[in-house]
């Protein structure tokens, strides 16, 4: 048996119902793990001492039957955990701790994981490198000089320094795909609808979905099927049939088509990822998959409406932090003056901004030349898709244009750490699903990921996709420890 | 200030050489009644201790999503029947965004392009007339809380029990003239909701409040003026009177060579004067666009249809089937109709009993009553059964009008039976002839002097007579058979 840490979730559950490990052993070793790897700064709050009694409570009763049995599970600090502090990475919400459980999180409790700790992620999940978060930036466990990625950025570092067997993430515009393809992980966006907001410190509404991250497709799929469910408690949750995505897992994918867009062939693209694409491409065909040349027209014009749509939403999401009834306040002369003193300590830079853009673009005189326009955008990229899945089963592109960068590197040049979005928000905007699956390295040996797009409730079709190239491509994560002394 | 009322009791305002003429148009604010909120299950009950009706939603926590009420929906589209109004199948909710201490979102929910209802039309009853008014468009949004100022003298305290309270924005078009179309106007949505149970109209408890939108024309021209609009308010003398102040401040504005800015202003009701609150230029700019938490709202026909066939007979048609069945004047079936609780009282009462009698009781004694005692119909002191064996008494002679009077006086009392008072009493009215005949044979032998007057032509006397009969009958005589008898025996 492997090392506690290193197994995969799978290996775990199975190990716990064959009463080979106990939850508390288990939950022991990642706390151990965690407490070694302080250094990475991947959690904001750890939840230690009562995941290790909810670990012996679990043991001394185990259900045995659940999905995720006695699983110690660290969790992204945007999903609100019943009387554990959530602070979406953000000052202003600093002190506050939620008297109720976001639905993704309490169906993963409902089916025995325990909660280990919080997540460092970007403020509100507005970045793509951790670095916008009030609590600091996070290493990437393959090198500390890496961004782990973001928003999810605490997510993929702590899963991929074997922190926690398995996180969840939130996908706006590639917060669970770019981080995953930077650390070396998989990590999948659900179709929208597919996981409740209730309870997710919303972002950009229209475009926010969980989705899990793990270690292999397998563990993706199975935490997958514990936090998809269709939820009465948020308006835009969608009743569809679910499947059991990972005991229907497979990889035969024998006579699918899959589409290669011409137009995610951007400039100035690193040779690899061409390479890298290719050999996709090749694995798939290897796998008795039809390649399809496809186009998508739009794609140019997906990150402009992104940075439009998202900002709007976010700028009208974020009128709630307001000092009035929870969180940060500091104090004013009058109620303008507290607005304003709270909302500028209270709020990072990069929120700022986009809660500028979003002001901007949804005003009386510029709403018809922005957000209208996006919105057509957004209409026009939905058809695009909806045209090509006519004729593919799914799309293969990279997940990003690089691999991770340097921490300070784009920092302060937003437009550049926009254009890290470039390949994953047009599935955002059409509200599908994707994953991201660790494909290879670069000249410089760090993970590069390749993306599926799937159509509309489609996952376990890009699963089973995911599943086959997984075993074809056989990555290894090299992680040396370096952050442990 | 001088107002002319002419012949046709059109509310003019006329300075010098110009007779300017008034355009009113109403926003109505009414809140929908249903047990909770438009997008959470707390309670929305009035008059709760502060802060104890709010859900995390109300609140406005991190992550918490609206829901809409199917029932505020269903209650917005009976309201748009009621206003023979078009009913939008698809409607969006949009953000309205801006900042205030008790707004616990930073953005109220409403519908901004796509309103759930769109343009009706309201029937006045004017005194010389019956009046259309149209209605622009009845959409679906949410209260916020509300700020108190005079609680603390350092701090604004809020109580978010109405955050999230569903309320139906009734918008007319500027059809209305004069603040006493605007009263005839309120009262009759007022009325239609209530018939239809889609707001109870309260306006102490708020249920109802408007902005009252006005400008000014001379008259004879087409062209609107610029308007203002008045606030948020909460009754309609009060709206009566802001109308009066505004109209007349336009007026002199332009009489004055002045232009009038389009603004927001605020009634002071203290002051009985109107004050600027913002300017267009200072106005708010909503940023208003589709709330991505919420669906586009869709509403099925049958959704539509089953809506339709749960409303009640509303106020122009029972009125117009009161005219018909009951003969009812246009007046008093207007009075009958204006409150459903009142007309259902008057068709209990006619059950067993005349109409023209009844007609005549509810609408003089009862709403006297009613009216001193500040009560609403459904709180009578006298039930309908009761008053209907009153006027049942009077109408087969048992009393007579004015002994009827007291005996109603009586019933308020724990609401007796009138014939139960008629027996213990002994009022029952003295109809036997010869009875009656020994009364007036003692009169008339008591008064020779007026007798003889009478019968040489002073037939002015003749009242003295029934009077004389009415007092020693100790008022229970049947004043017909008394007058009857009278003639012959004074002939």
């Amino acid at each position: 048996m492997n090392d506690i840490v290193s197994q995969k979730l799978t290996e775990l559950v199975q190990n716990v119902k064959e009463r080979k490990i106990s939850s508390e052993e288990i939950t022991k070793a990642f706390i151990d793990r965690s407490n070694k790897s302080k250094t990475l700064n991947s959690y904001i709050t750890e939840n230690f001492s009562a995941a290790l009694q909810k670990a012996k409570k679990f043991d001394e009763k185990p259900n045995l039957d659940l999905k995720l049995p006695g699983i110690p599970i660290a969790v992204k600090d945007l999903f609100c955990t019943n009387g554990v502090r959530t602070t979406a990475g953000s000052k202003i919400l600093n002190n506050f701790t939620p008297t109720y459980e976001s639905t993704v999180t309490q169906n993963m409790w409902n089916d025995g994981a325990i909660l280990l700790g919080k997540l460092n992620c970007d403020e509100f999940a507005m970045g793509s490198s951790n670095e916008t978060s009030f609590f600091g930036n996070v290493q990437n466990p393959i090198d500390k000089d890496l961004v782990p990625g973001g928003s999810s950025g605490g997510s993929a570092s702590a899963l991929a320094a074997n922190i926690t067997p398995i996180t969840i993430g939130t996908d706006t515009g590639g917060s669970i795909r770019q981080p995953a393809s930077f650390t070396g992980t998989v990590g999948l966006k659900p179709t929208y609808g597919s996981c409740s907001r209730y309870g997710i410190v919303a972002f950009a509404s229209s475009l926010d979905q969980a989705g899990p991250m793990s270690k292999n497709v397998k563990d993706c799929a199975l935490l997958q099927e514990v936090i998809s469910t269709y939820d009465s408690k948020d308006s835009t949750s969608i009743d569809f049939k679910r499947n059991n995505y990972s005991s229907e897992l497979t990889k035969n994918i024998k006579g699918k088509k899959i589409g290669i867009p011409k137009e995610y062939r951007v400039d100035g693209m690193p040779k690899e990822i061409e390479t890298l694409w290719s050999k996709g491409t090749q694995y798939l065909k290897n796998c008795g998959a039809e390649i399809v040349d496809i186009s998508l027209p739009h794609t140019n014009y997906a990150l402009p409406a992104y940075y439009i749509v998202a900002p709007a939403e976010a700028s009208s999401n974020l009128a709630r932090y307001d000092g009035v009834k929870y969180g940060f306040r500091s104090n004013g002369e009058n109620l303008i003056d507290m607005y304003e003193k709270t909302r500028s300590e209270g709020f990072g830079d990069e929120v700022q901004r986009r809660i500028m853009i979003g002001t901007y673009v949804l005003s009386s005189g510029y709403y018809d030349a922005y957000y209208l326009k996006a919105q057509k955008v957004r209409k026009l990229i939905k058809n695009d898709f909806d045209e090509v899945y006519k004729k593919v089963d799914a799309i293969l592109t990279p997940s990003t244009p690089s691999s991770a960068f340097k921490i300070g590197e784009n920092s302060n040049d937003p437009v550049s750490m926009y254009l890290n979005d470039i390949f994953t928000v047009p599935v955002n905007l059409a509200g599908l699903p994707a994953i991201s699956i660790p494909a290879g390295v670069d000249d410089k040996g760090n993970p590069l990921g390749l993306q599926i797009i799937g159509k509309h409730f489609d996952e376990q079709n890009i699963l089973n996709i995911a599943y086959a190239m997984e075993e074809k491509i056989n990555f290894k994560n090299k992680i040396t420890d370096w952050w442990i002394k | 200030m001088d107002k002319v009322n002419n012949e046709n009791k059109e509310f003019l305002i006329s300075r010098k050489k110009n007779i300017y003429e008034v355009i009113i148009g109403l926003e109505v604010h009414a809140q929908v009644t249903s047990n909770s909120k438009l997008f959470s299950s707390s309670s929305t009950k009035f008059g709760a201790e502060p802060n104890t009706q709010v859900s995390l939603v109300d609140a406005a926590f991190p992550g918490m999503l609206p829901v809409i009420n199917e029932f505020c929906v269903k209650q917005a589209i009976k309201t748009g029947i009621g206003l023979k109004a078009q009913i939008n199948k698809r409607s969006v909710f949009d953000r309205k965004n801006y900042f205030y201490a008790d707004l616990p979102q930073g953005y109220q929910i409403s519908q901004f392009k796509h309103p759930i209802v769109g343009e009706g039309t309201v029937v006045l009853d004017m005194p010389n007339g019956q009046k259309e008014v149209g209605i622009e468009r009845l959409h679906l949004e949410q209260d916020a809380g509300k700020s108190i100022h005079d609680v603390d003298p350092q701090n604004t305290m809020v109580d978010l029990n109405r955050s999230g309270v569903a309320l139906m924005e009734i918008v007319s078009k500027p059809d209305l003239r004069s603040p006493d179309e605007v009263n005839v106007y309120i009262k009759k949505l007022r009325s239609i909701m209530r018939y239809l149970g889609t707001c109870d109209g309260n306006m102490q408890e708020g249920s109802l409040r408007a902005d009252v939108n006005v400008s000014v024309r001379k008259k004879g021209t087409d062209k609107l003026g610029t308007r203002c609009e008045i606030k948020n308010v909460n009754s309609i003398k009060f709206m009566q009177m802001a109308i009066n102040y505004e109209a007349n401040r336009q007026v002199d504005l332009i009489e004055e060579g002045k232009s009038i800015a389009q603004e927001t202003r605020l009634f002071d009701t203290k002051k009985n004067e109107t004050r600027s609150m913002r300017s267009k230029e200072d106005a708010h700019d909503y940023r208003y666009f589709p709330d991505p938490d919420l669906l586009p709202l869709e509403v099925t026909d049958n959704f539509v249809e089953l809506i339709k066939s749960e409303i009640p007979e509303l106020p122009d048609e029972k009125k117009k089937r009161f005219i018909e069945k009951y003969k009812l004047s246009p007046y008093e079936a207007t009075i009958l109709v204006s409150d459903i609780e009142t007309s259902k009282y008057f068709e209990e009462v006619i059950k067993n009993s005349d109409i023209k009698l009844a007609t005549n009781w509810i609408t003089g004694e009862l709403f006297a009553v009613l009216n001193n005692k500040n009560l609403e119909i459904a709180d009578s002191p006298i039930s309908a059964k009761n008053l209907s064996k009153l006027i049942n008494l009077i109408k087969d002679g048992t009393i007579s009008g004015k002994i009827a009077k007291t005996i109603f006086e009586l019933m308020m009392d724990g609401d007796k039976d009138p014939q139960t008072i008629v027996d213990e009493k002994g009022l029952k009215q003295q109809s036997d002839p010869k009875a009656l005949e020994d009364l007036i044979d003692k009169v008339i032998a008591d008064n020779p002097d007026n007798v003889k007057e009478y019968k040489s032509g002073k037939e002015k006397l003749f009242g003295f007579f029934v009077g004389q009969v009415m007092k020693v009958s100790g008022g229970k005589a049947n004043p017909q058979l008394v007058n009857e008898i009278l003639k012959k025996k004074l002939k």
